[in-house]
């Protein structure tokens, strides 16, 4: 995950190589844009123009063809995230039980709003549909973990833990 | 490639001990040894469970009594609240809330010693220091387990477990003794309607596309599961991925298909990566692929990732989404079944519609017709969930009421709360009462009732769930993911919304609901889709049902729940306040002033109702209304 910085220079060729690798294995496939553009956000984290303008003449497109696409889904953002993406559930068991007071507090605490990246680059915050873990909510998520039963009261401490630098392995 | 004789030899190699995990079925090979179960599903895998699984391993090689104990990763038994959930065969001993701390306890105490480890047992299932079987706990007793007949018995990343619970045995004996025609027949018997939340019948939908004559025809599965507080179609596919793909075949067969997509959300990574295995899996043992079984049939099947928009539940949204465009309605006729994916014959069933069909053909369509009511065969997976004690995925025949389902399955409300409304379908259904409590769960009396089936969420709500917030919610949610093609959808949704923030916010007036009803009964009536002409059905049913919440709202501009946060007013009971300062030190917007050991005092023009004193005071001082 230290990856998802969107950094210049060798390591963005070498990527922008990978979106003409994707473009080729899925290039014979119908409907490739939407895999295509699911690879390419995997490999940069979200979607940027230049790899964009890459699938549009290699796929024989126009951009705003990708773009009508790439901005019809939620799953595809056209913004760098944050290192830590905190996604709180607002699927209905969720929000019955109170996932509107831990957005809230995650807004307050973050000082930015819902999709928004804070200024250091550190958090980005969204309110997602639900993640399917009805039974631990209200649930939020940072990268890939879990935080279930969650009361407004923690977001403070969890928020504190994930600032705090991890000693490197 | 496998022939029947492969798959029999696998099967009897598993059988015995594939019986021995499922509820109620103790059997006797192997008794002395042991099964240990852990859930691998969303829900419990998100709290450590896949780290327990790892643990059980390794404690159980250093005991070194491998030989005698497996240990299964499985999908989702459906006690998600219990989380993370192990259940040790045969003693069916079912363990809740396990951490990874408990893991050398348990095989210390259970599986060296043969005690239970009992301050870890599922509190329901002990009665008087006795443990009773499973399929006797309150949670699985009326519950009748056909959908997810494999899932939390069998491990899904394991292909010859499913075989060992006659998995592929429907495909072999529709490919090898019956015509495109009898299945087709077979299923239309059995009264299979499609669980996506339609409830057209499955039959007819595979006739209508069989009759097409065309050299190339599709089978989808609609995996786009975007219901919030719904999630049997993930926990399937995480559970028991073959049978679904097993489903999408006999689909293929029956209408003579050679080609079937999954259509599956990014959001659910577990489930992607166990459809990936399963199709991998079949494909090696032939049973995906060209010439199944010798037969002549062909069949492969692609997943194709979803990316986040409701609407491609929609049927012909989702296949402009597979052709690679932006996933939005077409009008109907051409039905998918007579023109769908790139103009082609396409047959596009749910994944708990497809779950089913291999067990029918399997057993038959008398068996199936047998379960359910007059119009609506056998049963329905739901997500329980809200404000109940356990929430989880359950699986009833059709024909139980919603009192059976939320208080002997749901154990009721929590914390002593009365019940005041039980929300189906999802965005699209509607919310219904008390009165309705023992009212029979099928497909026509709840559309009777104003709700419907939808996808199965079932979202019970007590008495601090206010009504009109949740209409709110619903309307919020249908507004956002409105793909905006068609105007009743895209303008009315948002009005109606509009409609209902100015309500919750107390600037509503009784004209109002007179608009909300009217431009409702427009939006279902010219919207394009699924999604428009259901979205208005959250906001008809609470003013039909909980009419006296609005005018509350409207004309005494309060909310009765406590939820709309405009209408209430947080005030300190001088007399309990210990003047501790804490409050006034965790106030976002200084409102609160006071001097220590003194009560404090909060200015409502400067407090923003943030609720943080609420939740921070230690004596109970603060209260809303």
């Amino acid at each position: 995950m230290e990856d998802t910085c969107c950094c210049q220079g060798e390591q963005s060729n070498e990527r922008l190589d990978k979106v003409k690798e994707v473009i080729e294995q899925f290039r014979m496939l119908q409907g490739a844009l939407i895999p295509v553009l699911h690879e390419i956000q995997d490999i940069f984290g979200y979607l940027p123009e230049e790899a964009l303008r890459i699938v549009s003449s290699e796929l024989d497109m126009p951009m705003a063809e990708i773009y009508g696409v790439a901005t019809f889904y939620s799953f595809f953002s056209l913004e760098p995230k944050g290192e830590h993406v905190i996604r709180v559930c607002m699927g209905t068991a969720c929000y019955i039980k109170g996932a509107q007071a831990v957005l809230d507090r995650l807004s307050q605490e973050l000082n930015i709003p819902v999709q928004g990246t804070t200024p250091d680059g550190k958090f980005t915050l969204d309110a997602t549909r639900c993640l399917g873990a009805c039974g631990l909510a209200p649930v939020m998520t940072i990268g890939e973990k879990v935080f279930g039963r969650l009361t407004p009261k923690e977001i403070p401490k969890i928020l504190k833990q994930m600032r705090t630098p991890v000693e490197a392995h | 490639m496998k022939t029947l004789i492969n798959l029999e030899s696998i099967r009897t190699a598993g059988l015995g001990l594939v019986d021995r995990r499922r509820l109620g079925e103790v059997s006797s090979v192997g008794v002395a040894e042991r099964s240990v179960m852990i859930c691998g599903g969303t829900g419990c895998a998100s709290s450590d469970a896949m780290q327990i699984v790892d643990a059980f391993i390794q404690e159980v090689s250093s005991q070194g009594i491998e030989d005698k104990v497996e240990i299964v990763r499985t999908g989702c038994f459906g006690l998600c609240e219990l989380g993370p959930v192990v259940i040790i065969y045969p003693d069916e001993v079912f363990y809740s809330r396990v951490s990874l701390e408990d893991v050398a306890e348990i095989v210390e105490e259970h599986l060296l010693k043969g005690q239970f480890v009992e301050r870890l047992v599922y509190q329901q299932s002990m009665e008087n220091g006795v443990i009773k079987p499973l399929h006797d706990v309150d949670f699985f007793r009326k519950q009748k387990r056909i959908a997810l007949r494999n899932c939390g018995t069998i491990d899904p990343e394991e292909i010859n477990e499913y075989i060992a619970v006659s998995g592929y045995q429907a495909l072999h004996k529709v490919l090898t003794k019956m015509q495109p025609a009898d299945v087709v027949r077979e299923v239309r018997e059995a009264g299979l309607r499609g669980r996506g939340g339609g409830g057209f019948p499955t039959g007819i939908k595979w006739e209508t596309a069989a009759k097409q004559q065309n050299a190339h025809k599709y089978v989808i599965c609609n995996a786009d599961e975007g219901d919030p507080g719904a999630f049997m179609d993930r926990s399937i596919l995480e559970g028991d991925p073959h049978s679904v793909l097993e489903g999408m075949a006999l689909a293929g067969y029956a209408i003579g298909a050679d080609h079937g997509f999954i259509y599956l959300r990014a959001e659910y990574p577990i489930a992607v990566k166990r459809v990936q295995i399963a199709i991998k899996q079949a494909r090696e043992y032939g049973l995906l692929g060209e010439d199944l079984f010798g037969s002549g049939f062909s069949f492969d099947v692609s997943i194709r990732l979803g990316a986040g928009a409701f609407v491609c539940g929609e049927e012909t949204a989702l296949m402009n989404s597979i052709e690679g465009r932006r996933g939005m309605p077409n009008p109907k006729p051409p039905f998918p079944a007579v023109s769908g994916l790139w103009g082609k014959p396409t047959v596009i069933n749910n994944v708990e519609t497809l779950a089913n069909v291999p067990i029918i053909l399997l057993q038959g369509a008398d068996w199936y017709a047998g379960i359910g009511t007059e119009k609506s065969k056998g049963t329905k997976v739901f997500a329980l969930g809200g404000k109940v004690v356990n929430t989880g995925l359950v699986e009833v025949p059709m024909g139980i009421t919603l009192r059976d389902v939320i208080y002997e399955i749901g154990g009721g409300i929590p914390g002593g709360k009365a019940f005041k409304a039980v929300q189906t379908g999802g965005p699209s259904g509607g919310c219904l009462t008390s009165e309705h409590l023992d009212r029979q769960i099928d497909y026509d009396t709840l559309l009777s009732l104003g709700s419907m089936m939808g996808s199965g969420g079932m979202l019970v709500m007590d008495e601090e769930t206010c009504m009109v917030d949740v209409a709110r919610y619903y309307l919020d949610f249908t507004r956002d993911e409105s793909c905006g093609k068609c105007a009743p959808c895209r303008i009315g949704t948002k009005r109606l919304l509009e409609i209902l923030d100015k309500i919750t916010e107390g600037k509503g007036t009784l004209q109002d609901l007179d608009k909300l009803e009217e431009l409702s009964e427009q939006i279902k009536a010219a919207s394009l889709c699924g999604l428009g002409q259901t979205a208005p059905n959250p906001v008809l049913s609470t003013l039909k049902y909980f009419r006296d919440e609005y005018i509350a709202h409207v004309i005494d501009k309060k909310c009765p729940s406590g939820v709309c946060r405009s209408l209430l007013t947080y005030y300190i009971e001088a007399e309990k306040c210990r003047g501790c300062g804490l409050c006034a030190r965790k106030c976002p917007s200084n409102a609160i002033t006071g001097k220590l050991k003194e009560p404090y005092v909060i200015d409502l023009q400067a407090c923003i109702k943030c609720g943080i004193c609420f939740e921070s005071c230690k004596f109970t001082a603060i209260y809303k209304s």
